[in-house]
């Protein structure tokens, strides 16, 4: 039968629109929140309004008292849940899991209570009503190398420090020395659709319906956290209305979802605002990065040095490990890198879209960029000047790297060699202009999935997988690659996803979702067509193959190559010396990821992760206000993410990117195009103003105060 | 949200005499900043009284050339009519650059003079704030204030008005038409908006109750001449960090007759008459331009993160009346 | 004496008439959709930030999140799913499907919404913030790349769609004006 690579059919390669793409522009696809349930009640979070203490008491009588409320949920009459165990992919949960287990409050926005009643109406005026007092305690809210509390964390995958050579005596002995600091803000996911949950209790079975990345790790943590055998609990996401890693684990509002409905012994959805969202679903630390290049005069490197800081809770241990990409992009004899981290008086952060790269790009492209005026090369020679033939610091073989292709064939589009390399010389009435490039990556990965293929008596195929569609197209992709795995037309092939019921599966983030469920289901449809090819008759009922990957995965996993994606990125940016404003004119962004599955989608992911860097450069960042340890504007309003306004004409496509060890020959996509456009901008803001912004977002006081005599 | 009652109003007069019955009744026109500051916990009222469908919804030429607007104009009506994109376009601009689309359909021109500061501080009960709260205190003075006012603000408070439209109605001298149970009363723009002090809460002078019915635009043919440029921090969809109004009549190179309003930058929408005096009679070149706009920041007492507002508004001056002169001049 | 706190209403919306008793609290997007199942206007922010409400009332978009669904009587409400004849789809949300305006799709019922609206507005000739000269002897602008993102700022879109929803918006436009045949539109 077919293996994987050889399962080239019609579907994969051309443009397909969603399958679900009717139900989506007719607004007829449902999301969590918009499944009716008889008998549903509304819970609504009340949230701490102090950074540090404890909650001394809850006047529930007065609310109790108002119309439509059921119940109020606190720590003193929660149910008891259990946070001791380990998640084997996510390790043990954040403590905001224990809901309403003790009085203590670790940080502002932390869950105190939940109001339920028959209308949400009703329970959010309850809410706002109820009265919390609170013991408080001074907190400690500010990120800062200065803290004493600053350590060296242990990200995901790899160790919190990687040092190789000595740093100091190559920096003395380089003819060029880049040393700076750069800064990115405090970001938030803000998926368009709130988080949303529906609980219902069946005797001792739990049914949720949700809005997740994963039905299997949210299912998972219910289980565990109430204590129920795994297949007491069944957990379903159908439309997912964005997430950006917000969404990839259970959190406060499914567990406080299933106690009240435990309690009140009916349906119970919760939804939160989008002001709770802030403190609620995780978000993306600040950093301030440490970077050190020395150089030849020729710009070859010998010495790299990129440390990094983020903030974490006290609850729980999330690094956003922002030098990784430092660790397998450029090659020095002298290379070290650090994840640090401090502990604060905040909620957990977690990983948002590109964790580490994101964050980390930036500072690594803009001191490349450094770099190369500093040495007078052109900044995509710099690059080419110091491809590594190994991984840096792992020795590995790159199992593909085809960023200078990406390079060429970018600079060709974007007009590069037509590029004046001086700062400040392009002028279009008030408008400075300016261009940059930066480069991205990010890592393969694969993870064990299961899957199962039903041949249909009446000749089509159900697929069967518990994976999510966030928006990223993958309920198309797997019905692509599905069909041409069969070899029959897409038609033929419905996909059914986010499902317990159908098994684990990967969780959607980290790129790695559709090339792990794609892996499972072609070895599922290789098993049934070699069923089938003994001949015998579909039966009525069909025939039912179930795989899964999790040998292959693992081995995968745990090979000697660097498997990574890579891309170029390039920005036109137009800066208004007087004003500040920075308006982004154009972007290219090429990308070496494998074999693309639809074209159409593909497109339009790569260009939403460029979205996201317009909007990390220019305009995302939470603002906080120390005194009271809380955010300041916590809404659309007061959080600005990129508008229609802000994007202009964006051109993404790849390159051809044969990887011919790789099993899967798929490469993940979603966040790669994140990766390094901030970068790229940032370093057309200094060719426009001829002046470096080593802080984002770039915002219009920050490039008035940084440049002189406007 | 709080219960409230809820009565549609059949004409002036009765809204007037709902709203004095009530004292926690509020009139709801489009609703775009009320109802949102319901959700927040911020307003609490007992009642709505809705004047929407009120018959204020013209837009008239006065006999002196002039126009009357009426309360319950919508932004967007207002925006494209033809007389005030004639008369007076940076109108038009000032409202087109305001909220978006959807917003500018439902807000009316009564509304839009009454909305309230978007400082963050005041729409999170949460934290204290003397415009909600008078005596709580304002944070915003030491935390987050890159935003805030640089310009009339006091110790007591530090936000801005938000509106785009109130600037260039300042520009021209816009007066505003109210009605209350004891009769009608008007109120010219400069002087309805209270100086802060230490009453940040206190906001207008309209009586209490009263139902604005209309503003009233006093003809100005300098307006014909006229430009809003706002500064935000993304290009669309935001309230302006800096925003200006201007009109400039120049006749062989010196100014005869000039107008400057600043938003984002007070309390109110803010009439830059000292640079107006210093620009009348003054060649119309970049120099004077900048001479004008320095007289008129001296009074600026910026913070610690809104000082580039100083810079900022100094630039705006310069930029748009340098622009709006070589235009004539082409 | 305390006001009453809810009311009968009768809301006509997509051509239907629908009675129901509304807590004055509910808003026009809660009435949509927690009484009437109609949930295709989206909850994104519940507080006029977004667009992912947008509904057309009486024919002009508003965000149905700060509408009071008990002051909604009287007007004529539409919304995403009273574009499409049928199984036809309306050329706006036809334009999105081929052209994949859209990602996660919760944005995109109003984005669609807004959508018609804005190409309705610009053959009305209404100028924008990027409309050069506003005078009306100016004459409308060509419905640009640039208009069309003005105009659609609004509805925000999360996954960074907007590139797509642009395309989508002027091909759009452009079927329209064909339709009509008086209207100048720039093609995107």
């Amino acid at each position: 039968m077919s293996t994987a690579t050889e399962a080239h059919g019609k579907a994969i390669g051309v443009p397909h629109v969603r399958v679900e793409g009717r139900d989506k522009v007719t607004g007829a696809a449902r999301y969590a929140g918009e499944v009716p349930f008889p008998d549903l009640a509304h819970g609504w979070l009340v949230l701490s309004t102090v950074a540090r203490g404890r909650v001394r008491f809850i006047d529930t009588a007065p609310v109790l008292g108002m119309p439509g409320v059921l119940a109020v949920l606190h720590h003193g009459n929660a149910l008891p849940v259990d946070i001791s165990w380990v998640d084997p992919q996510l390790g043990p949960p954040d403590a905001t899991l224990g809901v309403f287990q003790q009085d203590l409050v670790p940080y502002a926005g932390w869950p105190v209570a939940l109001v339920v009643a028959e209308t949400s109406e009703q329970a959010r005026e309850a809410a706002e009503a109820l009265k919390v007092d609170y013991d408080q305690e001074a907190h400690d809210v500010a990120l800062s190398y200065d803290h004493p509390g600053v350590y060296p964390l242990v990200g995901p995958l790899r160790p919190a420090t990687e040092e190789k050579g000595d740093l100091a005596a190559e920096l003395a002995a380089s003819d060029v020395v880049v040393d700076a600091e750069y800064a990115t803000g405090q970001g938030h996911h803000n998926p368009m659709e709130p988080h949303a949950v529906t609980a219902r209790w069946e005797g001792d079975r739990l049914e949720v319906l949700d809005s997740n990345q994963g039905s299997p790790f949210v299912a998972n943590a219910l289980a565990q956290t109430f204590s129920l055998e795994p297949t007491a609990v069944r957990v379903r996401t159908e439309h997912v209305g964005g997430a950006f890693g917000s969404k990839s684990q259970a959190r406060t509002h499914h567990v406080a979802a299933a106690m009240a409905a435990r309690i009140l012994d009916r349906p119970v959805r919760v939804v939160l605002t989008r002001r709770q969202m802030f403190s609620l679903t995780g978000y993306r630390s600040a950093t301030i990065q440490r970077i050190r290049l020395g150089a030849n005069p020729e710009g070859k490197l010998r010495a790299v040095e990129h440390r990094s800081l983020c903030q974490t809770s006290t609850t729980y241990e999330y690094v956003e490990a922002s030098t990784m990409m430092t660790r397998m992009m450029y090659d020095a004899d002298a290379h070290h890198t650090a994840n640090l981290a401090v502990r604060l008086d905040v909620p957990t952060p977690g990983f948002m879209r590109a964790p580490g790269e994101a964050p980390g790009s930036f500072a690594l492209e803009c001191a490349m960029d450094e770099l190369a005026e500093k040495c007078g090369i052109d900044p995509i020679e710099l690059r080419l000047r110091n491809e590594p033939e190994r991984g840096p610091i792992s020795g590995r073989e790159y199992s593909a790297r085809n960023v200078v292709a990406c390079f060429r064939e970018g600079a060709r589009r974007f007009g590069w060699a037509e590029r004046d390399p001086r700062p400040g010389v392009r002028r279009e009435g008030r408008w400075l202009l300016g261009t940059g490039t930066a480069a991205a990556t990010y890592p393969m990965h694969v993870m064990p999935s299961s899957a199962s293929v039903t041949a249909n008596a009446d000749a089509t195929f159900t697929v069967r997988i518990a994976a999510s569609d966030l928006g990223t197209g993958a309920r198309t992709a797997l019905t692509l690659a599905a069909a041409d795995a069969l070899e029959v037309a897409p038609e033929r092939v419905r996909v059914e996803i986010g499902d317990t019921a159908f098994g684990f599966a990967m969780v959607a983030a980290a790129s790695a979702g559709t090339r792990s469920w794609v892996f499972a289901i072609r070895k599922a449809v290789a098993q049934l067509r070699e069923q089938l090819s003994q001949g015998a008759a579909v039966p009525p009922e069909g025939v039912t193959v179930m795989a899964n990957t999790f040998a292959e995965a693992g081995a995968l996993h745990h090979d000697d190559k660097e498997r990574h994606t890579y891309g170029a990125q390039f920005a036109e940016v137009a800066v208004d010396p007087a004003t500040g404003e920075v308006r982004v004119r154009r972007m290219l962004g090429m990308f070496a990821v494998g074999q693309i599955i639809n074209p159409l989608t593909a497109r339009s992911q790569f260009i939403g992760g460029m979205t996201w860097g317009i909007s990390m450069a220019l305009h995302e960042e939470a603002a906080l206000d120390e005194a009271t340890g809380s955010l300041v504007g916590a809404d659309f309003a007061g959080y600005h993410i990129s508008a229609h306004a802000d994007v202009p004409a964006i051109e993404a496509d790849w390159v051809d990117d044969p990887d011919p060890g790789d099993p899967v020959g798929i490469k993940g996509i979603g966040e790669i195009g994140n990766v390094g456009a901030a970068a790229a901008i940032a370093n057309a803001v200094w060719h426009a103003t001829g002046v470096r912004q080593r802080q984002l977002p770039i915002r219009p006081d920050r490039v008035l105060l940084a440049t002189p005599g406007a | 949200m709080r219960e409230f009652g809820y009565q549609k109003a059949a004409d002036v007069s009765g809204a007037v005499a709902l709203l004095d019955a009530d004292p926690e009744a509020r009139f709801l026109g489009g609703g775009t900043n009320l109802v949102d500051l319901m959700k927040t916990g911020v307003e609490r009222p007992a009642r709505l009284v809705d004047v929407r469908e009120l018959p204020l919804d013209r837009i008239e030429v006065t006999e002196d050339g002039g126009l009357r607007i009426g309360a319950t104009v919508t932004n967007s009506d207002l925006a494209i009519h033809p007389e005030v994109r004639r008369r007076y376009p940076a109108l038009a601009q000032a409202v087109l650059a305001g909220a978006s689309g959807q917003l500018r359909n439902m807000a009316t021109v009564g509304g839009n003079l009454l909305q309230r500061t978007r400082c963050g501080y005041f729409s999170d009960v949460t934290k204290a704030c003397n415009k909600r709260v008078p005596g709580s205190g304002c944070p915003a003075i030491e935390g987050e204030h890159h935003n805030h006012a640089i310009l009339g603000a006091s110790q007591h408070c530090v936000a801005t008005h938000p509106s785009d439209m109130g600037v260039a109605l300042t520009a021209f001298d816009a007066v505003v038409s109210y009605e209350t149970a004891d009769g009608p009363g008007e109120l010219p723009l400069a002087d309805f908006y209270l100086p802060v002090g230490d009453t940040p809460h206190r906001e207008t002078a309209l009586p209490a109750g009263a139902l604005i019915t209309g503003v009233t635009l006093p003809s100005a043919p300098v307006a014909a001449h006229s430009r809003y440029r706002k500064v935000r921090e993304r290009a669309s969809y935001a309230f302006a960090i800096g925003s200006i109004a201007a009109a400039i009549d120049v006749q062989d190179g010196v100014v005869q007759d000039v107008r400057l309003a600043f938003g984002a930058v007070a309390s109110r929408p803010w009439r830059a008459r000292v640079a107006e005096q210093a620009l009348t009679g003054a060649p119309a070149d970049a120099v004077s331009f900048a001479a004008a706009a320095d007289a008129e920041l001296a009074a600026a007492r910026p913070l610690p993160h809104n000082a580039y507002k100083v810079r900022l508004m100094h630039n705006l001056v310069v930029a748009v009346l340098t622009e709006m002169v070589q235009e004539v001049a082409r | 004496m305390a006001p009453e706190t809810s009311s009968a209403v009768t809301l006509n919306i997509n051509g239907e008439k629908y009675t129901l008793s509304v807590d004055h609290r509910t808003t026009l997007l809660d009435a949509l959709r927690e009484r009437l199942d109609l949930t295709g206007a989206k909850k994104g922010c519940d507080q006029g930030q977004c667009g992912a409400c947008t509904v057309l009332l009486d024919g002009r978009r508003a965000v149905s999140c700060l509408q009071l669904a008990v002051a909604a009587e009287g007007r004529e409400i539409t919304t995403i799913e009273g574009l499409a004849e049928g199984d036809r789809l309306h050329p706006v949300q036809q334009a999105f499907l081929d052209l994949d305006g859209y990602q996660c799709g919760y944005c995109t019922p109003g984005q669609i919404c807004s959508a018609v609206a804005v190409i309705e507005e610009h053959a009305a000739g209404w100028p924008s913030a990027v409309t050069d000269d506003v005078r009306p002897e100016a004459g409308p602008a060509p419905l640009s790349a640039e208009e069309i993102r003005e105009r659609m700022s609004g509805n925000l879109c999360r996954c960074g769609a907007y590139v797509a929803i642009v395309e989508a918006v002027g091909q759009a436009a452009a079927t329209a004006a064909d339709r009509i045949g008086t209207e100048e539109v720039t093609a995107v």
